[in-house]
């Protein structure tokens, strides 16, 4: 049986991720989680200088899912480079460090900053995080504006990159297009969809920045069309999330056409749940006698 | 230190005030690693409430291998945690967080302590009480006459009481009780409500006693790793490198002066 996917030439041991900014760079849960194990750690979004997120309360629950609003709080790259990078070195897992901006410049700084740093793997460039005011999800809504930045940060990575799309669009699979056209080695997708939640005893917003990004199983279905479509539209690989928490749900992403999968906020309420997935993707090809993974990306058919 | 994620049976619950519960649980891991101050986080059973809630430990029985945990009915899952019984099981992850340790460190025989807690911070403090050395005076201060473990800290030291709406002990909040019976000390640690953790940070720098307060702030990973329950520090925090604290990992409990409330 061969677990291994292949994205943009780097090959990880399994199509199992975790998502950026819910497993900050794989310290706080190599408790939980054996590092070695996972086919990928997505670290949490860096930027070119610490960037201080958005006040408190930055998290609420909802139904079947949660909306965040942490406004991509990171120690800046040069903390990264020198902490974080050297503490996954030690572990055999590939590493994809995901990119955030306020302009193309700050994008471009960070990823000239990882031109030589041997243990980043692949860059995941952040386009679509709903709770930063000017970036984020400004670069990630617009085909025109996903095309060029997407142009002018392949012009400088030494890594091949994964373009992480927004969910908050009237058609994703049109954002993913210019990706491709912009030279986008695959796309990732979704990122949160903006939602919010009012308190109303205390008649006030949930959390301080008003609105905040949905996640969780609640999302999941979104996430599953949307992947399918993207694949139908592009044909660069593509990265399947959006309230993953178990091995049948990753299943369903790589049927819809996902060559690998990120797991996030199940990773909160179950912190070792990236290993149950990949174990039960190996006993799902085991019961369906499927050889080689690959088999089953995009393999969905109608009834 | 290490973090256990279990199933525990619950060996009691009794509610002990309005909207107040008392729960006993059984895990010998987490009794063992637990210390004063420190939380665990608890999961609810309905998949539709993804989130842990963390609740403070109120006492650890290391020879019984037990943790009880004093807590309010807030919402959902507290309300979920509250209608289970001896027998029931529930999963739990902990001990999570710094509790007390750095100020216990500079406690001894003849320090004098001062406890400051207020509403559902007043838990925590009875580990802490038990567990300090020195000369304990313990301010706990109340909404109404429902004066929920009271007892359970006069083995401890000298209980001053403050009452909302003046029914038992002082009338209003613990720094009225405070200044009223001229309390002072060599140290204090505290939990409660923000103001009141901000009014105790004012009169332990107007008074100079080194402060320990306890912060809270709703929590998802619980590990340190979502940046969800940040504080403002006073200084660049050295692992975010920015004015911001992880509650979770970084606390709950923090020097007064580190903290901006």
């Amino acid at each position: 049986m061969n677990t291994k996917v292949n994205i943009a030439g780097v090959e990880l041991k399994n199509p199992v991720m975790t998502c950026s900014g819910t497993f900050g760079s794989g310290m706080e849960y190599s408790e939980f989680v054996d590092l070695n194990r996972l086919g990928a750690v997505v670290t949490k979004g860096v930027a070119n200088v610490p960037w201080p997120g958005n006040p408190t309360p930055r998290i609420a629950e909802t139904a079947s899912g949660m909306l965040n609003a942490i406004g991509l709080q990171n120690p800046g790259i040069d903390v990264f480079v020198e902490r974080d990078l050297p503490f996954l070195e030690q572990y055999d897992t590939k590493v994809i460090v995901n990119v955030c901006g306020h302009s193309e410049e700050e994008y471009l700084e960070v990823v000239r900053r990882l031109a030589d740093e041997k243990r980043a793997d692949l860059l995941e460039i952040n386009i679509s995080c709903p709770n930063v005011k000017e970036g984020g999800i400004a670069f990630g809504t617009d085909p025109g504006a996903v095309e060029a930045i997407t142009k002018a940060v392949k012009k400088e990575a030494r890594q091949p990159i994964i373009m992480k799309l927004s969910p908050n669009v009237t058609d994703i699979a049109v954002m993913a297009r210019a990706a491709e056209n912009g030279g986008a080695d695959a796309v990732s997708l979704i990122n949160t969809l903006t939602g919010m939640k009012i308190d109303i005893e205390r008649q006030c917003f949930a959390i301080a920045n008003r609105t905040g990004g949905l996640s969780g199983p609640a999302i999941k279905p979104i996430a599953v069309r949307m992947v399918y479509q993207v694949a139908q539209a592009v044909s660069i690989p593509v990265i399947g999330m959006g309230g993953i928490s178990c091995a049948e749900d990753a299943i369903e992403f790589i049927l819809a056409g996902a060559s690998a999968v990120a797991v996030g906020t199940a990773n909160f309420y179950q912190p070792d749940v990236t290993l149950q997935i990949a174990d039960g993707i190996e006993d799902y090809m085991r019961r369906h006698q499927i050889e080689e993974i690959s088999q089953l990306v995009g393999a969905v058919r109608d009834r | 230190m290490s973090i256990s994620r279990e199933k525990v049976k619950i060996i009691s619950q009794e509610q002990i005030a309005s909207g107040i519960y008392s729960m006993w649980f059984a895990s010998r891991a987490i009794a063992q690693e637990a210390a004063a101050g420190q939380f665990v986080s608890v999961y609810s059973a309905d998949g539709a409430h993804l989130l842990p809630r963390p609740i403070s430990i109120c006492q650890i029985d290391r020879e019984r291998g037990a943790i009880r945990l004093v807590y309010r009915v807030a919402g959902y899952g507290t309300a979920e945690f509250a209608s289970m019984a001896a027998g029931d099981e529930l999963t739990v992850m902990g001990p999570l967080g710094n509790g007390y340790g750095v100020a216990a460190a500079r406690c001894k025989e003849d320090s004098r302590i001062l406890l400051i807690a207020g509403g559902i911070g007043v838990p925590p403090m009875l580990e802490l009480a038990r567990d300090l050395p020195g000369e304990k005076t313990i301010v706990l201060g109340y909404r109404d006459r429902e004066l929920f473990l009271k007892d359970d800290f006069s083995a401890y030291g000298q209980v001053v009481i403050a009452t909302e709406d003046g029914s038992a002990g002082v009338p209003g909040n613990v720094l009225d009780a405070i200044r009223q019976e001229n309390l002072t000390a060599d140290l204090i640690c505290s939990c409660g409500p923000t103001p009141m953790l901000r009014a105790v940070k004012a009169f332990a720098q107007e008074k100079g006693i080194p402060a320990w307060i306890s912060l809270e702030e709703r929590m998802a990973c619980g590990v340190g790793a979502c940046l969800g329950c940040v504080c403002q520090s006073t200084e660049t925090d050295a692992h975010s490198h920015v004015k911001n604290k992880r509650i979770c990992k970084d606390g709950p409990v923090f020097a007064a002066e580190e903290v901006e409330i």
